[in-house]
């Protein structure tokens, strides 16, 4: 990873040593290893521990910039998060909890990623594939699909795992049949269109309780399975006493690292594919593409039913987890949601999206909640903010205000896509500036390998 | 905007049966959409009615009931989506750019028609005004409120936009409409309008009855409520109005020339900035005028009531042909009828097991589809070829 626009010049002069050489792999574990022993010696839920948790998030993201071995970013990658992470939930649980739903939204924002930044499809209604892979497990699992025929019955809880893939092949359905109709419409319609389409699916999730009773309307469906713990009591017989709740945070969190880990290989294998050159092609000039011989149609379709596959696949882990749906959990300020994930970070880029995904879920359920609690705080010692102000409240304003800006100040997002960027500046570039990111290249080869 | 191929580019004035023809002209195809869309939607629904009649013998009856009034309740809507979908459409036209925020606009039209409203009441001064000049009052106070507000929306979200590739305006007008959104909500929960508003009026008068219709034994009143006939004129002035604009001056022939080839009518000597920023005061305008007459009829407002009905108003400007004014207002139209009959009808045809409340949105955005489908280029659009 090599940034080399000048007005980084200084930026990179402070951050050259740490970045690169035997320094930054002292620097490296000395900063994971600091914000691990802060996180797990102070894992009460307050102010610090939400700027030491992003400090140690951050940790991440400077591993995986910086010019190390291949190997060391694994260690350390393994160690925050497989070890150091799920035992400071144990300790806080609002914390695994913020980490999984930021998994789940990453997985999400890749898959859209897929659509707006790989193949430039404006997808508004993503959120609807969620709620057809959320509602399967959720009427499946429960009492409610007696409702449907009084001679169905639930399905096992391990029937989970299986519908992981039911989830996977309802999303690429769905996505089929929404994306074959209405991708040969240009770019703007076909947002209206997903969006009509998302506003559609929650119409009909409410309404579907006549006359055949298959969501249960706006009440939503509660009591929703959760998969059997597999190992629980190999754990047990150790000796470690953990109640179940706790057991299925750690299950949920190891669960979705894991489908994100998946998410983000075949993501990346794709992108480099001759699928995800053609998909650049088509974003970059339909008319182009199409003179090339790229099968316009059958290109777009896939990369709707992809995302599509990977948002059906984390509907059946969300609703397990959330216990409980209901028609408003997804409406189109979630879809919204899903896509300034990927804008902010970057369209195209798949750090990007993962950052974003990340940056977002952790205003939504950390920030936010923090400012409103600062204000109250204010506001009892007498500071003039009105009563019913609660930020917590006013996501739909931040989320706008993030669009707009991003749109005229950075619409390459925060990390972009090496040759989106490249495009959207258009810098010139000199030889040198060639020559340096060409022994930048090298060298990042010669460590990988 | 489809530019009218039998305008002649002379510079000679015309004469005034020329341009009430053009003026006209749209008019008379509106009324015709009308009627044949309410004709051939009450056909339809007869003829369901004697289909079903052996099963459900008083189906007909009860069908014919409620015909007149669902006409009327379709020309409303038809009307409310009509008058948004021109601020679709003539931003369409000259930008070639679907403005999300509008429906935002419409909302914070009905929100200033309200904080009017309630400015009246607190000052004790509603019920001593007559009902025109309330109705001139609100509807002026929110054209001249929202048609700023669309221009500074153009001009801090879009115009440092253009030229930029096709999404990246688009997902700034859907950041703009969320922001708009959002700043109501926060003005409105923080003062007494509250969340739902009430919108007050002056009291208009008894419903009219328009005649009355023997079924059988029984007699049924048709009924134009007061609010419903404002409604209804005020967006007719608004069309008849527009179309002059549009048609029949040096104002709109710089319109209709940079929709037509921007650059060119830049070379022309027309500021094609202050065009579209003229475009923008005039749609705004339009979806505040509306939005302030549709809080009227239905006597509050919120933040969030923008949303669907800019939606519908998008799905009317497509259904009319994008870019062309009279399409947007036959779209609009012909969607209201046809919302209006799915509303009523759907739970009497399905023996009340689907509401045909809930599904009039799921009818209005199928047309959407179907129609990006099989006609993309509209009802009265012409095919266009994209440029490359």
């Amino acid at each position: 990873m090599t940034t080399s626009t000048s007005s980084q010049s200084l930026w990179q002069r402070v951050t050259a040593p740490l970045s690169s050489g035997p320094i930054a792999y002292g620097f490296l574990a000395l900063y994971v290893l600091a914000c691990s022993i802060l996180l797990v010696t102070n894992p009460r839920t307050e102010l610090s521990t939400d700027v030491v948790f992003v400090l140690f998030l951050l940790s991440m993201l400077v591993a995986y910039r910086s010019r190390v071995a291949a190997w060391f970013k694994v260690v350390l990658g393994v160690f925050a998060l497989g070890v150091v992470l799920p035992y400071f939930g144990t300790l806080n649980p609002f914390y695994i909890d913020v980490a999984t739903q930021a998994g789940i939204f990453t997985a999400l924002a890749l898959g859209l990623n897929v659509v707006v930044g790989f193949a430039g499809l404006l997808d508004l209604g993503y959120v609807a594939f969620f709620a057809v892979g959320a509602y399967a497990w959720g009427i499946f699992s429960t009492p409610q699909i007696t409702e449907i025929n009084p001679a169905w019955s639930p399905v096992d809880p391990v029937m989970f795992y299986p519908f992981l893939i039911i989830g996977l092949i309802l999303g690429l359905i769905t996505g089929v049949l929404l994306g074959l109709p209405v991708l040969r419409l240009r770019g703007d319609y076909l947002a209206i269109v997903t969006l009509g389409f998302g506003e559609v699916i929650r119409v009909v999730a409410n309404n579907l309780d006549r006359p055949i009773n298959i969501t249960n309307g706006s009440q939503g469906i509660r009591a929703i399975e959760r998969p059997p713990l597999i190992i629980v009591d190999q754990i047990r017989n150790l000796g470690i006493v953990a109640d179940d709740n706790r057991l299925y945070q750690l299950f949920f969190y190891y669960l979705v690292l894991i489908i994100v880990l998946l998410t983000v290989i075949v993501v990346a294998r794709l992108k480099h594919s001759r699928i995800g050159r053609a998909w650049e092609a088509i974003r970059e000039d339909e008319v182009a593409a199409v003179a090339q011989g790229i099968p316009r149609v059958r290109m777009k379709l896939l990369a709707f039913a992809i995302g599509a596959s990977f948002a059906g696949v984390m509907g059946v882990v969300f609703a397990s987890k959330q216990l409980f749906i209901n028609p408003p959990t997804f409406d189109l300020l979630r879809s919204i949601n899903i896509l300034a994930m990927v804008i902010l970070g970057g369209m195209g880029s798949i750090p990007g999206a993962m950052l974003g995904a990340i940056i977002v879920t952790m205003l939504d359920l950390q920030i936010l909640p923090r400012i409103a609690a600062v204000l109250r705080e204010a506001q009892a010692a007498g500071a003039p903010i009105p009563r019913q102000f609660d930020p917590t409240q006013y996501q739909r304003l931040l989320f706008g205000l993030l669009l707009v800006v991003m749109m005229i100040f950075r619409p390459e997002g925060l990390w972009p896509d090496e040759r989106r960027r490249e495009e959207q500046h258009e810098v010139e570039i000199t030889d040198e500036e060639l020559e340096a990111d060409k022994t930048a290249k090298q060298a990042g080869a010669d460590s990988g390998s | 905007m489809a530019v009218d191929a039998t305008v002649a580019p002379t510079t000679a004035r015309r004469s005034l049966g020329e341009v009430l023809g053009v003026v006209f002209g749209p008019v008379g195809q509106l009324l015709a959409f009308i009627v044949g869309s309410a004709a051939s939607l009450s056909l339809i629904v007869v003829v369901l009615a004697l289909i079903l009649s052996s099963a459900q013998p008083d189906i007909m009856q009860r069908v014919v009931i409620i015909l007149p009034q669902v006409i009327i309740d379709g020309l409303v809507r038809g009307f409310l989506f009509a008058t948004i979908a021109l601020g679709y459409t003539m931003v369409y036209g000259v930008l070639e750019f679907i403005n999300f925020a509008h429906g935002e606009i419409f909302m914070i039209g009905g929100v200033v028609g309200a904080t009017v409203s309630f400015l009246l009441v607190s000052a004790g001064a509603l019920e001593s005004i007559p009902p025109l000049v309330f109705i001139l009052l609100v509807v002026l106070v929110a054209m001249a409120f929202c048609g700023m507000l669309a221009v500074t929306v153009e001009r801090v979200a879009y115009r440092p936009l253009r030229g930029a590739p096709r999404l990246v305006p688009l997902i700034s007008a859907i950041g703009m409409s969320l922001i708009l959104q959002d700043l109501a909500r926060l003005v409105m929960t923080n003062t007494p309008l509250g969340f739902n508003a009430r919108y007050q009026t002056p009291n208009f008068g008894q419903p009219i009855q328009l005649f009355t219709m023997q079924i059988g034994e029984r007699s049924v009143p048709v009924i134009l409520s007061p609010r419903d006939l404002i409604f209804i004129v005020a967006a007719t002035i608004m069309l008849v109005v527009l179309n002059y604009v549009v048609n029949a001056t040096k104002l709109g022939k710089a319109i209709r020339a940079t929709a037509q080839d921007m650059p060119t009518a830049s070379l022309m000597g027309i500021d094609v900035n202050r065009i579209i920023a003229l475009t923008f005061l005039i749609g705004g305008a339009l979806g505040g005028a509306a939005g302030a007459l549709f809080g009227l009829r239905i006597g509050t407002v919120n933040p969030y009531m923008g949303l669907i009905p800019g939606l519908k108003a998008f799905t009317a400007a497509v259904l009319g042909g994008i870019g062309n004014i009279t399409g947007a207002m036959v779209g609009g139209v012909v969607l209201g009828f046809l919302e209006a009959f799915v509303a009523a009808y759907l739970s009497i045809f399905t023996a009340g097991n689907f509401s045909g409340a809930a599904y009039a949105d799921v009818a209005a955005f199928s047309i959407l589809i179907l129609l990006l489908i099989f006609r993309p280029s509209g009802l009265l659009g012409e095919a266009t070829t994209q440029k490359v």
